[in-house]
């Protein structure tokens, strides 16, 4: 990281030092203060998940089910699952970096719509504080996919509760998309074009797309099986008249998307990174930026592959599994074409270059891993095994909450006006990507040779390969936990940040760090396209004297 | 539609024609609720239903929501919003129709 010395005096005023009272920060329509509201009450919510998963993988260390009983343990890995998807997964990137860069980014002032923005904050802790209700209350034991008839008439834990948190969430979610959407197709700065547009800014559009036109469903379907448990609607439960199938139907529309939800707006944060840690233009932009929205449209075609051990017909697993197979071609072209962006690129292998690094390769096996699992005949063996658990881990842990900790910490700099240590923040990165394989590579195994998902006790000849997976679980917490400490640290003590360390190109690099309220002093024209490195000395002067009006 | 109608004025006979023909439409349902059309075909209860209601739910969201009057943008969201509605049904009823067989009687469905 370049050690400039910044001349700005100290009482420059930022959108930190703008009040400093707890009223300013609750009822601030600042997207960047937004953002890190959201920072704060999704980490607690990661703290909580965490919990959770660490209670099932010292539960799993020994063969007998001697820690939690039966009960408890559905409980624990239920409410790891609904709080890591729905409070912690869902809003990490584009709530909260996005939240902070997206009108930077775009050169705006702020979001299109700043009321509407605190407002689905408002909304994420209602139902945060209700599911919090629901976890005092012994939480629930469906697991995170609810299904019926068991959650609608057997469980006899909080599932209405839980229903109706995860309902009002929603509607945060869907705000975050809407005001995205908005703010890029009307706030653009003079001269952005679609296609000088960052790639993480397409990578979000692509996920306000699917938050828009894919939650509702899921606020449908769980206030349908809320009736249903509630009033004895028949909808879902066969006893009723309804049709358990049509549970898996509605909720999967939702929730596979869901999945590109979390791992597009990280594949933003990856083509950001790995430009700027190369110091090249990502290799075919406009194929990554379009198969961001491939990703997003085809993703809605593919859910029947979920049931492929149901009752749905073969004919349309047939036409889900063909169609899952298709959507794994946007993936492998982002994936192709950051590997050629590096090729012959200057690599620096700062922190945020090796969470793009192990991304890659994660990402890779879960994605490939991904493709075992739509092939019809293979997911009879595979359905509902340990091999699905590590799957969904590689894809939502090595790419969506890999990309998370490498974007906070390359914007860090940004966000706080304080550099983290550099080499502590190295180290941790190694100890989350060993820590992570330990963890789920040896589930892949255990999962191949049958060992169902959801159960807390196994026969002993297991017992090798989850001491590993609870060891390994073990290390990634640290390299979890170690972010948390030093990044809490370096808001106080961290050396004062230059508005652009690592002499990166894009709008966020030309204002301040932290930027200014108003986020930048002047009104920024755009003029080339985005990561055009010829032009960084330009920038780092900019960095220096804000007075550059050129990208 | 042109960029000068974005503050289109409607007038009120257009929204009281408008509500006359929801009333219209509200009438047929429950008209056709007193026979049992089942007996002609087994699908066209609810092939009637949800013809009316799709009239219905059109013009509240051409007129009484303005899209008629906003921009080719705004049209494009919601022609989006009901293509992904159509996605989900489709591909969910195609289950079910490579299941069962169709014609169905919807009842089972
Ligand atoms: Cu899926």
């Amino acid at each position: 990281m370049a050690t400039e010395v910044i001349e700005k005096v100290e009482s420059r005023s930022t959108y930190l030092n703008n009040g400093h009272t707890v009223k300013s920060w609750l009822l601030t329509l600042d997207h960047k203060r937004i953002g890190l509201l959201y920072l704060f009450s999704i980490s607690i919510f990661f703290l909580i998940g965490g919990i959770y998963a660490s209670l099932i993988r010292l539960e799993l260390v020994t063969p007998e089910g001697d820690l939690l009983t039966p009960d408890t343990y559905n409980r624990v890995f239920t409410m790891h699952g609904v709080i890591m998807i729905f409070f912690f997964l869902i809003p990490s990137i584009p709530a909260v970096l996005g939240n902070f860069l997206l009108p930077i980014m775009l050169g705006a002032k702020d979001v299109a719509f700043p009321k509407l923005n605190l407002l689905s904050w408002y909304i994420f802790m209602l139902g945060g504080a209700l599911m919090m209700y629901t976890l005092i209350n012994g939480g629930i034991d469906t697991g995170w996919t609810f299904y019926p008839p068991y959650s609608s008439i057997y469980s006899n834990s909080e599932v209405t509760m839980a229903g109706v948190s995860i309902f009002i969430t929603g509607f945060s979610s869907i705000l975050t998309g809407l005001n995205f959407m908005v703010t890029i197709h009307t706030m653009r700065a003079p001269g952005l074009t679609w296609f000088r547009l960052p790639l993480f800014v397409w990578a979000h559009y692509a996920t306000s797309l699917i938050q828009i036109l894919g939650t509702p469903v899921i606020a449908i379907t769980v206030l349908a099986l809320a009736l249903e448990r509630t009033f004895q609607i028949g909808i879902f439960d066969p006893k009723l008249g309804g049709d358990p199938v049509l549970f898996q139907h509605m909720f999967w529309f939702y929730s596979h998307p869901a999945v590109y939800i979390m791992i597009l707006p990280s594949m933003g944060v990856i083509s950001e990174i790995i430009a700027n840690s190369t110091r090249k233009r990502v290799f075919g932009y406009h194929f990554v930026a379009f198969s961001s929205l491939a990703i997003a449209v085809f993703g809605f075609l593919v859910w029947g592959h979920h049931m492929f051990t149901t009752s749905q017909s073969m004919y349309a697993g047939m036409v889900f599994s063909i169609i899952s197979y298709a959507v794994a071609i946007p993936s492998a072209i982002k994936t192709f074409n950051w590997l050629a962006t590096i090729y012959k690129g200057s690599v620096s292998f700062s922190t945020p270059m090796i969470y793009a690094l192990a991304f890659l390769g994660l990402f890779t096996i879960g994605g490939m891993t991904g493709l075992f699992l739509s092939a019809l005949g293979l997911d009879i063996h595979l359905h509902d095994t340990y091999f699905v658990v590590a799957h969904f881990h590689y894809v939502m842990v090595g790419g969506a909450i890999i990309g998370y900790l490498g974007g906070l910490h390359y914007w860090w700099p940004k966000m706080t006006g304080r550099l983290y240590p550099e080499t502590l923040g190295r180290i941790s990165a190694v100890i989350v990507f060993v820590g992570f394989n330990f963890t789920f590579m040896p589930q892949f195994i255990l999962g191949y040779l049958g060992m169902p998902r959801r159960y807390y006790a196994y026969v002993p000849e297991f017992q090798v390969l989850h001491v590993l997976s609870s060891g390994g679980a073990f290390v990634l917490a640290v390299g979890f936990m170690l972010p948390l400490f030093y990044l809490a640290w370096s808001i106080k003590y961290g050396q004062k940040a230059p508005n652009n360390p690592w002499t990166a190109f894009g709008l966020e690099w030309q204002t301040a760090s932290p930027p200014p309220t108003e986020n930048f002093t002047y009104n920024p024209v755009v003029t080339t396209e985005a990561y055009e490195f010829e032009h960084v000395e330009e920038i780092r002067n900019a960095g220096k004297t804000g007075a550059i009006q050129t990208a | 539609m042109s960029d000068h109608t974005e503050h289109h004025i409607v007038s009120p006979k257009i929204y009281f024609a408008i509500f006359g023909a929801l009333m219209v439409f509200t009438a047929i349902t429950v008209a056709v609720a007193r026979f049992d059309l089942a007996s002609v075909w087994g699908p066209l209860n609810i092939i009637v239903a949800m013809t009316v209601a799709t009239i219905k739910a059109t013009l509240v969201v051409l007129y009484f929501m303005h899209v008629r009057y906003s921009s080719k943008l705004t049209q494009v969201i919601v022609i989006a919003g009901l293509f992904w509605l159509l996605i989900m049904l489709v591909l969910t009823i195609a289950d079910y129709v490579a299941r069962t067989g169709w014609p169905t009687p919807l009842g089972q469905v």
